[in-house]
Order: structure tokens, then sequence, then C-alpha cells
């Protein structure tokens, strides 16, 4: 046997062995019952072509690889940024396990989510006996301040009212009347995990901003939501850091993820670290004015707080020169703060490193998908580089996001070639970049396997990253984060070219030592 | 403008609901209120009579044509009838299959979302038959409808159902606004009807709003896609229907938390009005039958 405990093989190198190939190869011949190689190998070639690309885009009737998750996911994430809560996903448990382990895979941090656990009586009967237990165990096996009560798709199906079940929880003695249980429905089947995000948003503001004493007293301060976010955990401490050097303290973070999801090794686990301050979110009603960084992720919420008679303002991800430029700008607005020369000067320097690499970077084209609001300031970066996006894609993006894509497209010359694609999937980008190929492709690591099918590298800055580790605990946002984004990109280039530039004699004519 | 009011009509199947609400919210508008019909009934034939026309394009079949209910604007599927009366079909799938509960949760989503209840003064829900699942509940959740009317008649089944209703009610009026507005008897010509309505009434903790006779002219209309106040707006039982509205439209804020009754109590109501037997009057019933043969 190839394998020993002397030398243990990891199972790819084990796999080559020559036993394993055997045995492979005869299962594939006795028992896989496959299409002839070569039958493989040709319709493999087909799908590569503009007929088999009209074809993927007159699909109607199925998804294939969707670029979003599911609304529970968001929510628990929203959740997940408040002081000592619980997120509480009423509905089966199987789909609590997979928001669990999505944001555990990605953030590589333990997280705390529980289930009420439905099943198939529940189903029948509705789930407020589960409710009210679920409400009960929570409390008393992991003492949370706050419970944020989100729904999977089989509570939703049958109907389950949580304010209603909430109430009669409460009344059954589960939690305490004056213990705090926001909640939002949260139907699977409908939007994705950034209208998750915003309807539990909404719904912790109105369990705190609806109190029968709660009365708005406007002050000066400002809140700031921001958003569902992979690198929330560096984006985040950046932003503090950014209003710190604006000198702006009156602010509160809505759902603060950035001690949550990166704890320390230290001998104690922290079910709870960080978050908002439940103490602060009554007293948010009185801020001046709400921001949202995401303007997909806040667009309920914002209306909320437009209500309650609040200014508000929306960005798309603040990336890039002027992303961050709009940003500072509104704060300066919104604060009477003026814009202080250390930032002045972070700006320069992006300016700056974007201008040395300016020759590497003109003319690269780019194909880019995540979240709507990440993909605008992605494009957004990349036109300011002089790169020249060409696919704009967004699985959860609406004809309104089309548009404002196509507005922005149309502000740079480097924009005319590109095409935007709502709420189409990551197998439509196979077909795009097979027959409109592009230099980079940014996204997810869902993208590792269209840079295996079309042999575009794949530069990952969009939730979720599973195979590469701790990127997200550096920012993104701003002048000092877009830095990070510009190296990486850069990176990638002088690989991709070092790589097409390596061999002796034959392709190291210009293997440079200085680019 | 006036706060949104929003009421909801439940009833037993076939006990003339749809054609009740219709022509009550037809005499509603002549009253100068600007009223949205939200049908939540997959047979989509809440709005009929008010359009003049058969099922209108409902939310749940246009959202299917297109993919998803993100699609759809409020002008697909918003339609206005007599008297601007706006109106809408929630719809649903066939019999025996999908959820039908689950479209009404979508359909009202879809139209608070998308700004339905704006500008109107009533929004009036018509929902099939019992509450039997958390989406025909829908219409009573907090914030939704404050009052509900029950349709029945003088029939045992019409009065099992009004009782299954006030069920219903009596487990969202705890946690929230919704109340029992009172009950309104389609005549069924049964024995002691308006007695029988009255005392179920009085079971329920509430009242009888109105006792509607029974008037072939209901079917006239009917069969004109009218209601009876558009086809024959001066007749008799067009007046009926002009005193219910004024006696709903007077009714606001007095809606009360019923009283729902076991089935036991309802059977023995029903004995005290002679119009079922107990199990010893059956069998006395069927031996005086055999000795009269014999």
């Amino acid at each position: 046997m190839p394998q020993s405990a002397d030398k243990v093989l990891d199972h790819a190198p084990l796999f080559r062995e020559p036993e394993y190939k055997e045995m492979l190869e005869n299962k594939k011949v006795k028992f896989e019952c496959g299409h002839p190689d070569e039958m493989v190998k040709d319709v493999g070639e087909w799908t590569k072509t503009w007929e088999y690309r009209e074809k993927n885009l007159a699909r109607t009737a199925a998804t294939i690889n969707p670029a979003k998750a599911c609304q529970p996911l968001g929510a628990v994430f929203a959740g997940a940024g408040y002081e000592k809560t619980m997120s509480f996903v009423h509905g089966s448990q199987g789909c609590v396990a997979y928001y669990r382990s999505h944001l555990s895979r990605h953030f590589k941090e333990p997280s705390s989510c529980v289930s009420s656990s439905m099943t198939e009586d529940a189903a029948v009967f509705g789930g407020l006996i589960n409710m009210v237990d679920g409400l009960a165990n929570t409390k008393a096996l992991y003492d949370p301040e706050m419970i944020a009560v989100s729904t999977t798709c089989m509570a939703e199906v049958i109907g389950d009212d949580l304010n209603s079940f909430i109430l009669q929880a409460k009344e059954k003695g589960s939690v305490d009347t004056d213990f705090d249980v926001p909640f939002a429905h949260t139907p699977a089947f409908v939007g994705s995990h950034i209208d998750g995000y915003d309807n539990m948003q909404k719904g912790i503001l109105t369990n705190f901003w609806n109190k029968k004493d709660a009365e708005r007293v406007a002050d000066d301060s400002i809140n700031i939501i921001p958003g569902f976010d992979g690198f929330a955990v560096g984006n985040i401490r950046e932003m503090k850091r950014v209003l710190g050097e604006m000198d702006i303290t009156g602010y509160t973070i809505l759902s603060d993820v950035s001690d949550v999801y990166d704890t320390p090794s230290d001998g104690e686990f922290r079910m709870y670290s960080g978050g908002t301050k439940i103490a602060d979110i009554p007293g948010a009603l009185n801020a001046k004015a709400t921001i949202s960084m995401q303007e997909y992720c806040s667009k309920k919420t914002l209306d909320y707080c437009a209500e309650k008679g609040q200014e508000t303002a929306a960005f798309h991800y603040p990336m890039g020169v002027k992303g961050t430029d709009d940003f500072l700008m509104k704060l300066g607005e919104l604060t009477g703060k003026e814009i202080p020369e250390s930032l002045r000067l972070e700006r320069g320097r992006l300016i700056d490193a974007m201008a040395d690499s300016q020759s590497w970077l003109h003319g690269k084209t780019y194909a880019i998908y995540g979240d709507p609001d990440f993909v605008y300031a992605m494009a957004a970066f990349i036109m300011e580089t002089g790169g020249e996006p060409r696919h704009c894609l967004a699985t959860n993006g609406s004809k309104a996001w089309a548009a404002q894509m196509e507005e922005l497209l149309a502000s740079s010359p480097f924009g005319k070639d590109c095409q935007v694609w709502a709420g189409k999937d990551l197998w439509h980008m196979r077909s795009f970049l097979n027959t409109e190929p592009v230099d980079i492709l940014i996204g997810s690591s869902y993208g590792k396997y269209l840079e295996r099918d079309t042999g575009t590298p794949l530069l990952r800055l969009a939730f979720p990253i599973f195979d590469r580790h701790h990127h997200h605990r550096f920012p993104t946002w701003f002048y000092q984060g877009t830095l990070t984004v510009l190296v990486k990109i850069l990176d990638l280039i002088f690989d991709k070219l070092d790589d097409e530039t390596i061999e002796p004699g034959v392709t190291d004519y210009s293997y440079d030592l200085t680019r | 403008m006036t706060k949104l009011r929003q009421i909801a009509f439940y009833g037993k199947g076939g006990i003339g609901k749809s054609t009740t609400s219709q022509n009550t919210l037809a005499a509603l508008v002549e009253l100068g209120q600007k009223i949205l019909i939200v049908g939540c009934d997959p047979k989509a034939d809440s709005t009929r009579l008010i359009l003049n026309s058969k099922a209108q394009d409902t939310v749940l079949h246009l959202a299917a044509d297109m993919g998803s209910v993100e699609d759809l604007e409020l002008e697909d599927v918003l339609k206005t009838g007599f008297k601007d009366i706006k109106c809408v079909e929630s719809g649903g799938p066939e019999p025996g299959v999908g959820c039908a509960g689950r479209g009404v949760i979508t359909s009202i989503n879809f139209l608070e979302e998308n700004g339905a209840y704006d500008d109107v003064d009533y929004v009036s829900y018509d929902v099939l038959g019992d509450v039997v699942c958390g989406g025909f509940a829908m219409p009573i959740r907090e914030n939704k409808a404050q009052e509900i009317y029950i349709v029945m008649s003088g029939e045992m089944m019409a009065l099992y159902a009004a009782n299954n209703i006030a069920k219903g009610i009596l487990k969202y009026a705890n946690s929230g606004g919704v109340r029992l507005g009172g009950l309104i008897c389609n005549e069924r010509q049964t024995d002691k009807e308006l007695e029988l309505a009255e005392a179920m009434a009085a079971k329920l903790g509430s009242k009888l709003i109105h006792f509607v006779p029974r008037d072939n002219i209901v079917q006239h209309a009917e069969l004109r896609r009218q209601t009876v106040i558009e086809y024959a707006p001066d007749s008799k039982q067009a007046q009926e229907y002009r005193q219910l509205a004024e006696k709903i439209h007077a009714n606001s804020g007095q809606g009360v938390i019923p009283t729902p009754i076991t089935m036991d109590e309802l059977e023995e109501m029903l004995m005290d009005f002679g119009i079922m037997q107990s199990e010893e009057e059956r069998l006395a019933a069927i031996a005086e039958t055999e000795a009269q043969a014999g």
C-alpha cells in the first residue's frame, strides 16, 4: 500500500499513486457507464461557443450556481453584530447549520446561532411550541441579552406569525416580557441575504424605536449601517479609524461584527464578543442621520429611519478614490467637520500608487460578480485604474441596480464595452468568459471553477472566501483599503505575466526582475 | 386623509361572502370612501361584480409568468372598477397542488411594499372558508385588518364555520389588534334564522350587524356581473346593502374579542332552537315512524 504511518500522504498525492489510479480507472470503465471521453471533450468544447451561450441565456427553468445566498444568512449576520445577541432562526435545523458553517468557513471563527428545530408536527400544527420552548432554552443555555429571530422557508410557507408567536411565548413565560426579542420574516425563497440583512436591521431598530416610551429628540450624532460584507472585520475597523481621523465621535455603528468574527485565542471561548451596545440602540433614534455603506443592504431600514425623521444617505461599498471621496464629503457635510490633512495624504498616496502602476493596469479587462453594491464599487475603481469592466453580474441585482450600473459605466470611456447582467448566475458567467474572455475575474471562492474551466485568473474579493485564509482581516474600504485591493490586482497581473514568460530559452526573453 | 381602516370578510365557502362584501363595498363607496379590495381566494372571484368581468390577472399568476414577484409592477395587478374601487386578486394554485396560504402572504406583502395601500380609506380582504392555515390568517395579523366580519346563515355548517373563524380571531386578538366586528347573516330561509343568528352572535360575545334578506334580484345582478347597487340602485335590496355599509362604517373601533364556543355548546344551541334533534329524540322519531309503518 502506498500509505504508511511513517510517511502519511495527503489524499491528493495519495490518489496519484499507481494503485489508486488503477482503481479509479477501473471504476470508471466498469461502473460509471459514462459517455466516451471523446464525446465529453467535444460537448465540453461546444459549451464554449456562442451557440451554447445563446441557449444558456435563453434558459428559464433553472438557476445554476447563483452568486447569492438566502435571506436568513443575512439576518443571522446582522443580528450577530449586536452585543450579546443570539440569532435564533425559527424553522428547520439543517438550514441553520448552513448559516453557521457558511459564516465559519469564511471567517474561520465559531458562529453562534440557534434553531427552533421544527419537524413534521410543527409543520402541521404551526411552530408556536417550538418558539415557546426555543426562546426559553436559548435564554437558559446561552444567556444572551437579546434574541434576534428570523425564519426559514418552512415557517414562512405555513405562515407562522412571529409577532404573535413571540408575544404568546412571553405570556407563557419563556422569557420576560421586557426581554428584547426583535424579529424579521426572512423567507429564503424571496430576495437574497442582503434583503435578510435589511429586514433584520429594520426588525431590531423597530423593536427599540417603536417602544411606547421611545421618542425622538434629535441630536447631532450619526448612525452607520455597514451592510453585509465578507471583509467586515477589516472594513469596520478601518471605518472607525477614518472616523477618528475625521474627529467624529458621536456615531453608532448599527451591527458591528468586527470583534464578533475575530476573537483571539487566549484560552477563553467567547460566545459573544463586541458588537453594537444594546444600550446604544434606543439613543440611535435621536441621530441626525443614518448612513448606509451599501444601498442594497438597507433599503427598508433607511425608509424606516427617514419615517422617524432622520436624514439618510446610501453609498455603494466605498472603495476607490471617488467612492471614498463621496463618503468623506457626506460625513463632513453631516457633521460639519473638515476632512483632515492625514486623509488628504492617504488619498494622494493611493493616487500615486495607481499612477506608478498605470502602465500595467491600463486596458486590462475584467469580469466582476457579487452583491450589487460591491460590483458597483469594484467597477468604479477598475475604471479609475484605466481598466475596462466587460461583464458586471449580480444574481441579486435588480433592474434599478442595472440602471445605476449603466449610468456609472456611461460616465467613463473605460465602461463603454461593459455588459450588465442583473439576475444572471455563474453558469451564465461561464459562457461570457468563454465567448468574450477577460484578463481577470473578480468574485468569491465559487469563481474557482470558472477559473479552472475558462483559464481566467480569479481575484477573491467577495463573500464567501472559503479557500483562502484571513483576507477579511484586511480592509478594502476607503483610500487605505483600496490600496490593498490595488496590490491584489497587481500581484495577480504580475504573477500571470511571470508564468507566461518563465520558460528558459523559450518565453523568458522578458522575464524581467524589474516590472 | 383619515386613518386607513382595514376590514376582512370571512365565512364558509358558498355562503355568499363575495357577493355580500362586494355589494356592501359598492354601497360604502357611495359614502365617499376610497376602497381597495384584496381578494384572498385562489378562485379569484372576489372582485368580479365590481369589475364587471371575470377573474382578472392575479398577483400570483403574473408572478409565476414573470418568474418572481420582484419582477411584478403594481399597475399590472391593480384594476379599477365600479366608482373607482381598486381591486386586486391574490390568486393561487389550482386545487390539489401548491400552497394557497403562502400565496396570500406573498400577495399582501407585495401590495404593502409597493404602496397599494397609499391613498385609500378602506382596505377590504375577502378570505375563503375557515381560517385553515397560517396563510389565510395573514389578513388578521397585527397591523392588518382591525375588524373581521363573518358572513353566515342559519345552516349548521355555516354556524360551525363562524365559530371556527372566531377561534382564529381569538388566537390573534391577544397578541394584536384584531377584533370581531360582527356577524352578517345571509338569509337562507332556514327555521328561526334571525333568532338563531342573533343567538350565535350573542354566544360569540358579538352582535348581528345585519340580516340580509334573500332576494332574487341579487341573482339577476350577479348574472350580469354587477352588484345590486349598480344593477338596481333603487331596489329594496340595494337599500339593505346600504344599511349594512352604514353600519359597518359606524362600527369602527366597536369590535370585540370573540368568545367561541365548543362543538357541544353549538349543538346544544341548535337543539334549543329545535333545529337539531338530540339522540333520544332521534331514536323516538325513528320508533314512531316504524310504529306507524307497522
